[in-house]
Order: C-alpha cells, then structure tokens, then sequence
C-alpha cells in the first residue's frame, strides 16, 4: 500500500495526464452531444500536452537561458541539470496550434451540422438521416 | 544548387502556393486552377529530380532544414521508398488538379444561395495545395515529431476538403475528425514515451539508441510502440477502427473524394512501414513483441469485411470505399507477415493502390458529372454512352480484380508468396477470397454497362425493327478524360515494368533482417 502510495504521489503528474486523457476520451466516446464531444476532444488534447509539458521539469533546475556566451565569445560548458528542458514545451507551441485550428475546424462542422439537421444530438441526428 | 535543394522545393512550391493562391486566386477561378496546377506539376517535376537523384547514385540524401545538422534540427532523408512515395503523392495530386477543373466548380458552388461569400472554388485550391504539402512532408521527414504535424496539417486541410460537399457530408466528416484527432494524439504520446527514454526526435538516431537491449525490454517503450501503431492505425482504416471512412469518402465532393481516397490511406501505410523498421527495428517488431501474427489476423479480418461490405453496395462510390477498407488490410497484412516478399508486395500495393483507386474514383466522378447519379444503375448503357470512361473503368476493374498484366496481380502474388512463407493460411485464402468478390462486384457492373436497357422496356415502344435506341455517345469533358487515361495506362505501365520498380525501388528499401 504504501508503495502504491509513493508511486502515486512521486509520478503525481503521470496520474493527472491519465485521469484528464481518460475523461477526455470518456466524454469523446459516450457523450451524445456534439459539443460536448468536442469538450472531450480538448480535454484530451490537453492532457497530452499538460504530459509533455511536465516532463521538461527537472528539480532546482533554472529557465533555460543561457547567461554567458552572448556575441561568440565565452563558450561554457553547461550543466544540463541545472537547466529546465526547453525541447518538449517548445514542441507544445505546435501542438496547441495544432488544437486550436481542430477545435476550430470542428466547431465549424457542428454549426453546418445544426444547420442542416436542427440539432447537435447525435440520436435524434441518426434519426433524421434514417428517414 | 539548385539539385540540392529538391527536397525542399517539392514541399515549398505547394505550401507557398497555397499562400498566393489564397492573394491572387480570388480574381478569378480560372486564375486559381492554373496556379494549382502549375504547383503540382512543379512539384510532381521536383519529385522525379530526386527519384532519379537517389536511383542514379544510390544513396540516401540527407537534408538539413537550415543547415542545423542532425540529429538536433529537422532533416529531411529520402530513401527509394520515399522517392517512389513522393513521385506517387505529387504525381497523383497533378492528375487530380487537372481533372478538377470541371466538377469543382459544378459541385462546389462559387456563391452559396442567397449569400454573397465568393471564392469557395480558390478555397477548395488552397486546400488541396496545403493538404499534398502534408502528405509529402509526411513522405519526406526524417523527424518523428515533425511527422505529426504535417500528418495534422494533412487531416486538417483533409477534413475542411471532404466537408465541402453538402448535407450529410459534415456529420461524416465530423466523426473523421473525432477519430482522426484520436489517433495522430495516439501517435503523438508514443513519440512522447520514446522521447522520454531516448532524448531523441530524429529517426535514424532514435533507431540506433533503441537497439539497445535495456530500451528493447523496457515497458516504456512497448507502450509508446503500441500507442503509435493504434493511432496510425485509425489513421489508416484498419478495420475494426476503418468506422470513419466509407461515410466521409462517399459524401465528399467528386474532386475531394479523388484525390484523398487514394492518398491518405496509402501514406499512412507508408507511415507505418516507416515507424516499423526505421525507427523501431525488424529484430524488435518481430521478435521482441511477438503479436505481429495477430495483426496478420486483423487485416485477414479487414479484407474479409471489406470485401463483403463492398459486395453489398449499390452505390458505386461507397463500394470503392469498402473496397479501400479491403486494400488496406493488403498492405498492412503484407507489412506485418515480417518477411521480405510481404513487405514488397506491401510497398509495392501502395504504388499500385494508389493509382488503381484515384483510376477508379476518377470514373466514378466522371459517372456522376454526367448523370448526376452514383447509384449503379448509373452506369447503365455506359460502353455506348461514354467509351473512353469505360475503357478507363475497365482496366482499373482488371487491376482490382488482379488480372494480369495490370499491376493489381503482381501484388497479390508476392503478398500470397510472402503469407506462404509465414505459414499465414488464413492471409493467403482470404487474398483470393477478396479477388473473387472483386470480379463478382465488377464482372456485374460491366454487365451492367454493356446492356443498355432492358429488353422489355425496348419492346413497349412497339416499334420491333428498330426497338434498340441508338445511345448517343455523351463523354465526359477532356480536361476529365486526360487525367484517366494516364491513371489507367500508368496501371498498365506499372504492371509491365514491375521487375524494374522492385528490383530497382522497391528491393533496396526491404530491411536487413527480414529473409
């Protein structure tokens, strides 16, 4: 018990990507309203991304800019560890783009698909494509 | 040099046309297809630069985006298997923009009615140029993360293309995008739990780290390698996760529909190959994960269900979308039988996949321009009506079907050949169940097409001696005709120089490791 307990609370920030990713997919899979579908759909992109943001931490470590070495001059060796790793929240920046313009594009087709069917209801919307 | 630069020109010439089409297409739509297709062909010209580049030298060129070497900047690294994919996506996305010029603007209205929002038809061409720089960028990057944001730029400028059809094509296009965003986020974790223990983002580095035995056997790495197999999976329709395919394809406009059908699905199966053995590595998919015979199974099941779901469609273009579901199960058995005469069936079915569906997709469209119908009665009394169509139709059926010496036969040889030497029955016998059902489909709309009215209509004119009406020839405009035409005799072309491609393209792309 208490080992799962240190697990949990060591990798606390693995635990919250998965609960969020899993709500997102939950609300994805089982929800019967398009927008909620597409609440879903961000709260699982989200979670990725809270994922790769988190793995950049590193403990005590400083932003990662470097103070030396401006104008070619005074090349230091650098402590990776004492850096926080840029790469994974700069490689975020793209994929918030990415979910900002799917988040967009998606919003569009849900307001073409209540303009056609008068609804965002997924049932009642397989019922108007039946008939 | 300007020869060195190729790489990056077949990626920049439809990215920034996609950019001024969007400035200067809007004058006129005239305007907006030239420049479209001007930046196909100069990037289809591009592509076979560099095909010939690699072929006649040999080697793999790196290219380094800004000069930041590798494996700290993004570079671009084409292979004979990428060449080839690059040559197929442009060459595929030239054919199509010509062929685009007539049903575009008939299908895609320039003014939706009783609003005055004009320039849908210089949209559809921006679209289209930004959704090939995705599809090509996939085909050249050297990056495992830069793969997932051109394959989102790609479904991004895919999903506003397919919607641009009417009535129930938004519904199907939004269950496309829910499915779609599900799996590139798949890809986009696994690449995360292979960062996590690797450091690394570019591929050929990260297949020299992970052939280390403590990266091979840790559950990191299982897991990001089953995370992404899933997400492009979804990507690519495997079946049971093909849900989103057959409703979005059917309901596209005509012109969408041709130039996605035949592209998306195959580069995701380039994708897969690509992950497989240039980021993990044979020895790992094959030996350290042992389920690659259940995917063997998944697409035996694949085709099975495409075929028959195909069998039962009366509409033509849904018919080729079950038959899209059943391709894929080919290529991805073939890919996952582990051995060489697999993967190369499965390579090459992506070349002839390709061609032999965008052939089909284009009769279709042709059907549909002019009888304004895709069910198939439509192609009722099609041989008089519209010959060249027909022929085009028929030699796509024959490729389809597997009748040599189209190319559809030489695929299905290596992949039976390939499953006989996996001891996969079951992949082999469902390969010829598939052909079957294909010349069943097909046999039946030739039937269809030949005869062009029933008998007991003709008699109840009452006129005995001349009952038979003289069915005007009516055939779709050139700018339509071309483009089949060359899709059609390139499926003969391929087919008769299959030696050439696999011994030449094909052969030096297969793994080492695989026998």
């Amino acid at each position: 018990m208490e080992e799962f307990l240190h697990s949990i609370v060591s990798k606390y920030n693995y635990w919250t990507y998965i609960v969020l990713l899993l709500i997102g997919l939950y609300a994805m899979i089982a929800k019967n309203n398009l927008v909620k579908k597409i609440v879903g759909m961000s709260i699982f992109q989200s979670a990725i991304i809270l994922f790769y943001v988190s793995i950049g931490l590193k403990k005590g470590a400083a932003i990662p800019i470097m103070e030396h070495g401006a104008h070619g001059q005074g090349h230091q060796a650098i402590e990776v560890a004492a850096y926080a790793n840029p790469l994974p929240h700069v490689l975020m920046l793209t994929a918030i783009v990415v979910g900002v313009s799917t988040l967009g594009v998606a919003l569009a087709l849900v307001q073409k698909i209540f303009r056609v069917y008068g609804t965002i209801e997924e049932d009642e919307i397989m019922e108007k494509i039946g008939q | 040099m300007i020869q060195d630069q190729l790489p990056m020109l077949i990626l920049a010439i439809p990215l920034l046309s996609s950019f001024a089409i969007s400035i200067c297409g809007r004058a006129h739509q005239a305007v907006a297809f030239a420049m479209l297709t001007g930046a196909m062909a100069a990037s289809f010209a591009c592509a076979i630069g560099v095909l010939s580049q690699v072929v006649s030298t040999g080697q793999t060129i790196h290219y380094f985006v800004g000069d930041w070497p590798a494996p700290y900047g993004i570079e671009l690294v084409i292979d004979h298997l990428n060449a080839m994919l690059l040559c197929i996506v442009s060459g595929v996305g030239l054919l199509v923009s010509v062929y685009s010029w007539r049903p575009v603007p008939a299908e895609v209205p320039e003014r939706l009615p009783g609003k005055k929002v004009p320039g849908r038809v210089p949209n559809f061409c921006v679209l289209y140029c930004l959704l090939v720089t995705g599809l090509l960028g996939i085909c050249a990057t050297g990056d495992a993360f830069n793969m997932y944001v051109l394959l989102e730029i790609a479904a991004l400028s895919g999903y506003a293309l397919l919607a641009l059809g009417s009535g129930r094509s938004y519904y199907a296009t939004f269950k496309y995008l829910v499915m779609g965003t599900i799996g590139a986020c798949l890809y986009l974790l696994g690449v995360g739990y292979v960062y996590i223990k690797t450091g690394s983002l570019n591929m050929a580095d990260l297949k020299g780290l992970l052939t280390a035995p403590a990266l091979m056997n840790s559950a990191t790495i299982h897991i990001a390698f089953i995370m992404i197999v899933v997400g492009i999976s979804i990507k690519m329709a495997l079946f049971p996760m093909h849900g989103w395919l057959p409703n979005s394809y059917t309901h596209a406009p005509t012109a969408s529909s041709c130039l996605i059908a035949p592209l998306v699905t195959k580069v995701s199966v380039y994708m897969m190959v690509r992950v497989l053995f240039s980021v993990f590595s044979a020895a790992f998919v094959f030996t350290v994960i042992p389920w690659h015979g259940a995917m063997v199974w998944v697409a035996t099941a694949a085709i099975v269900f495409g075929s028959v779901s195909a069998l039962g469609q009366s509409d033509l273009k849904k018919m080729l979308t079950y038959i899209i579901v059943a391709e894929v199960g080919y290529m991805a058995g073939g890919v996952w039988l582990g051995n060489a005469s697999g993967l190369t069936g499965a390579t090459y079915h992506i070349l002839g996949d390709a061609m032999m569906t965008v052939c089909l997709f284009m009769v279709v469209g042709a059907i549909i321009h002019k009888t304004g119908d895709s069910s198939r009665e439509s192609m009722r009394g099609i041989f008089k009506k519209m010959p060249v169509t027909s022929v085009v139709f028929l030699v796509g059926a024959f490729a389809m079907i597997g009748i040599p010496p189209t190319c559809g036969f030489f695929t299905k040889r290596y992949l039976i050949v390939g499953a006989f030497q996996a001891g996969q029955w079951a992949f082999a016998g469902a390969l010829l169940f598939s052909s079957l059902i294909n010349a069943v489909i097909f046999f039946r709309l030739i039937e269809i097409g030949y005869f062009p009215k029933f008998s007991g209509e003709e008699e109840s004119h009452g006129h005995g001696t001349h009952g038979r009406q003289v069915t005007a020839v009516d055939e779709a405009p050139l700018s339509m005709l071309v483009p089949m035409l060359i899709a059609a005799a390139s499926l003969i072309v391929i087919g008769l120089y299959t030696n050439e491609i696999i011994t030449g393209l094909i052969g030096r792309t297969i793994p080492a490791g695989l026998l």
